[in-house]
């Protein structure tokens, strides 16, 4: 699936998307995997009240199912307007 | 109903004019606009608008929609921008029309509220020290739950 970042969680992971092959069921299994990979992931996932995750460009939470998932986003909370 | 998301200028008067004289028996029209202002520690010298392209659009009509569905309205307008603004500069627009103000005021408010904390933007200030991302205040947060 596809992996974005958006605004700060870009900048400390250092690129704006990726590819990831995961068997993760869940966006936190996901986290949880991203975290092992190397410290920027670590620094980017430490505080999860302070992220925000859509799904297919819908917005969602970190407990809900990736199962047939194409496109997984992460970002701070938004400040539109 | 309209929805824009751009990365240009867009022109408040023609917006407002065009809105307001397109419709019929609305007794009411509303528009909100949004400005860039200062940072709050004051000297900033731009504010770069991020967004999340495949999805803003469809929030902001899923956002709209639902104004749509809990007032009477008669059209909805909202235009966003995103890229590099500078003090002064519109970042945005809303427009709600509806036979009476009650209704054109409050999903002009709902419309403000949704698009703060529900749409995928992200705004860096920057300053002479710097760039720093706007953080996202719990009272916007907190307006939500009046709806």
């Amino acid at each position: 699936m596809d992996v974005l970042y958006f605004a700060w969680v870009r900048e400390r992971i250092g690129i704006p998307k990726e590819k990831v092959e995961t068997n993760a069921t869940t966006v936190m299994q996901l986290v949880e995997e991203l975290k092992t990979r190397e410290e920027r992931y670590e620094v980017a996932f430490s505080d999860l009240s302070a992220l925000r995750v859509a799904i297919d460009q819908e917005l969602t939470d970190f407990d809900a199912p990736l199962e047939g998932v194409r496109e997984v986003a992460f970002f701070p909370p938004m400040t539109g307007g | 109903m309209r929805v824009v998301v751009q990365e240009e200028p867009f022109d408040f008067g023609h917006e407002a004019q065009a809105f307001a004289s397109g419709h019929s028996n609305m007794g009411a029209i509303v528009t909100f606009t949004g400005v860039v202002r200062d940072a709050d520690k004051g000297g900033m010298d731009r504010m770069v608008i991020e967004h999340y392209p495949g999805m803003t659009q469809k929030a902001l009509e899923k956002i709209a929609e639902e104004a749509v569905s809990r007032w009477d309205l008669g059209d909805v307008l909202v235009i966003h921008r995103h890229g590099e603004l500078r003090q002064g500069d519109m970042i945005m627009m809303v427009a709600t029309a509806s036979r009476h103000r009650v209704n054109a005021f409050e999903a002009a408010e709902y419309l403000m509220d949704y698009l703060k904390s529900r749409a995928p933007f992200w705004k860096k200030e920057y300053t002479a020290d710097g760039a720093e991302w706007v953080a996202a205040k719990d009272e916007d947060e907190d307006a939500l739950s009046r709806w």
